[in-house]
């Protein structure tokens, strides 16, 4: 569970982020959309601490992260897995060597095990025989499962990401979400997926918050999202001609 | 005024950081080694054509200049070996190695920078500062004097080389003048001079790597100025070191 109290980020005069609070259930896929720009990754990366909030406190499992010293933020850390936007695998390193990378920094496995781990979190995202592969040989598709795979390789209890399946086909997409939400059930993680898909929304979102212009605007169910009256949430569900659609179909 | 500020204090923090906590030193030891090859070995073809070509200018250079029967022969040896041991070697290669190595750091960090690999490593817990530079700093002030000492070799080298060849002056009488009057101390001057600019080299150029931001277009600039700024501070801290030591 991380818990969001208060947060404020500006750049220089522009306040990015106002005041936002927010509850990230264990166990549940707990997504943040809104438009581009809206502050969605500054937000997210606040939280995993890659930049450092004005104000406010992001507790995990109640312990203040922004209070915490070096050493207790690494162990912290350790538990965390992220999913970038543009996957961010080493590209020096093999497929293999990315997954094993965590495995072989903050434990004290052996080379056999590592490896071990490294073909089951292979399997777990059903990829098979691109061990010796590096990342810019293989398809946008698999890079961002071999992300997964990375992310999961120290078994998170905190996974981020941002903007999973951006610039992938919408079938993969979909085996992208799914893969997701299957490993946020299987393992109980607080998973925080950051969209601007729809189709994402409703395929595997629990909690939904809604952020407008570096405000959290709105939140709730998938469910509530589809039948809110709120004017500027409506605009983002309904962007499209198939959205819109399916409003009247709803009515 | 205030951005070079800024950016000399930015310098120096991350410096700092990448000076703390080592996580691994299993690690870094693979890492270390990694780099001296791609920092070092890898300079070494350009760094040996570059000395024999200096030694055999300078050598040419000295003989044609030298008009006044009153100079002996000699002169052409030991000016030479002067000229590279002392600025040669250590200067004009260190700024081909801060073209070379400079411009490959900032372009591999900067690239890891605008491809989120380094807030990944961060996410892990990794101090992305020590676990990319470190090794890199340690790697140059490692490697490069050995470079400069086969550089030095070679220019005296392309010297006896040009002579032996053109017969501008007889190999006796060069090898008699790089001989004359040898003073050990110049040496290890000049690879004092050698461990500074590596440390220059890397650093700065690591330090425009690491706070690249934006598109590829970006690291590309990113590796000029690590480039342009290397350079500057090779020459400048050359003077001064230069001005300390010698006079
Ligand atoms: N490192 C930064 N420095 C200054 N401004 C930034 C930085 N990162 C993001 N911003 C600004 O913050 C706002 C929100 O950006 P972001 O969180 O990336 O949006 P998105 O919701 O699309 O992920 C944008 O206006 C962006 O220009
Ligand atoms: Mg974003």
């Amino acid at each position: 569970m991380i818990e969001v109290k208060n947060l404020n980020k500006s750049f220089g005069d522009e306040h990015v982020l106002k005041d936002i609070s927010v509850l990230f259930e264990e166990g549940k896929v707990n997504m943040i959309i809104g438009q581009s720009g809206s502050g969605k990754s500054v937000f997210t990366k606040c939280v995993v601490g890659l930049h450092k909030p004005d104000t406010g406190e992001v507790l995990y499992e109640g312990k203040n992260f922004l209070e915490m010293d070096i050493d207790e933020k690494t162990e912290i850390r350790t538990n965390i897995g992220m999913l970038f936007q543009a996957s961010a695998l080493f590209d020096s390193m093999t497929v293999e060597e990315n997954i094993m990378f965590p495995l072989t920094m903050f434990t004290n496995k052996s080379k056999a095990e590592m490896l071990t781990r490294a073909n089951e979190c292979l399997d777990r995202v059903n990829l098979k025989g691109v061990n010796k592969a590096y990342p810019a040989e293989i398809s946008g598709g698999m890079q961002k499962r071999i992300a997964i795979a990375r992310a999961i390789a120290m078994k998170p209890k905190f996974l981020f990401c941002d903007e999973p399946n951006s610039g992938l086909d919408p079938q993969t997409a979909i085996v992208i979400d799914n893969l997701i939400r299957d490993l946020t059930y299987e393992m109980n993680i607080t998973t925080v997926v950051i969209t601007h898909d729809m189709n994402s929304v409703i395929e595997i979102g629990d909690n939904i918050m809604f952020i407008y212009k570096g405000e959290k605007w709105w939140e709730g169910s998938k469910e509530d999202i589809l039948r809110t009256d709120n004017k500027e949430i409506g605009d983002f569900v309904y962007a499209s001609e198939f959205m819109k659609t399916l409003r009247n179909k709803l009515a | 005024m205030t951005n070079l500020l800024f950016h000399i204090g930015q310098y120096f923090l991350l410096l700092k950081r990448a000076f703390s906590r080592p996580e691994k030193f299993r690690i870094y030891r693979i890492r270390f080694v990694n780099e001296i090859h791609s920092i070092g070995i890898t300079s070494l073809g350009i760094v040996s054509l570059m000395s024999v070509f200096m030694g055999a200018v300078i050598a040419l250079q000295t003989a044609s200049n030298m008009e006044s029967p009153l100079l002996p022969a000699y002169t052409v040896g030991f000016t030479t070996r002067q000229s590279i041991i002392l600025e040669f070697s250590p200067t004009i290669i260190a700024l081909i190695l801060a073209g070379k190595g400079g411009s490959n750091i900032a372009s591999e960090i900067g690239t890891m920078k605008v491809t989120e690999q380094i807030d990944a490593l961060e996410i892990m817990g990794v101090n992305s500062a020590s676990f990319l530079i470190l090794p890199k700093i340690m790697a140059g002030v490692f490697i490069f004097p050995f470079l400069i000492m086969i550089s030095m070799f070679l220019g005296v080298f392309g010297g006896w080389l040009i002579c032996a060849s053109t017969g501008v002056v007889n190999t006796n009488d060069y090898i008699y003048g790089i001989q004359y009057d040898f003073r050990t101390f110049h040496v290890s001057y000049a690879l004092l001079k050698t461990v500074v600019f590596a440390f220059i080299i890397t650093t700065i150029s690591s330090y425009f790597g690491y706070f690249s931001k934006g598109s590829a277009l970006e690291v590309g600039r990113s590796s000029t100025q690590a480039v342009v700024y290397s350079s500057v501070f090779i020459l400048l801290l050359n003077y001064i070191i230069t001005q300390l030591i010698l006079i």
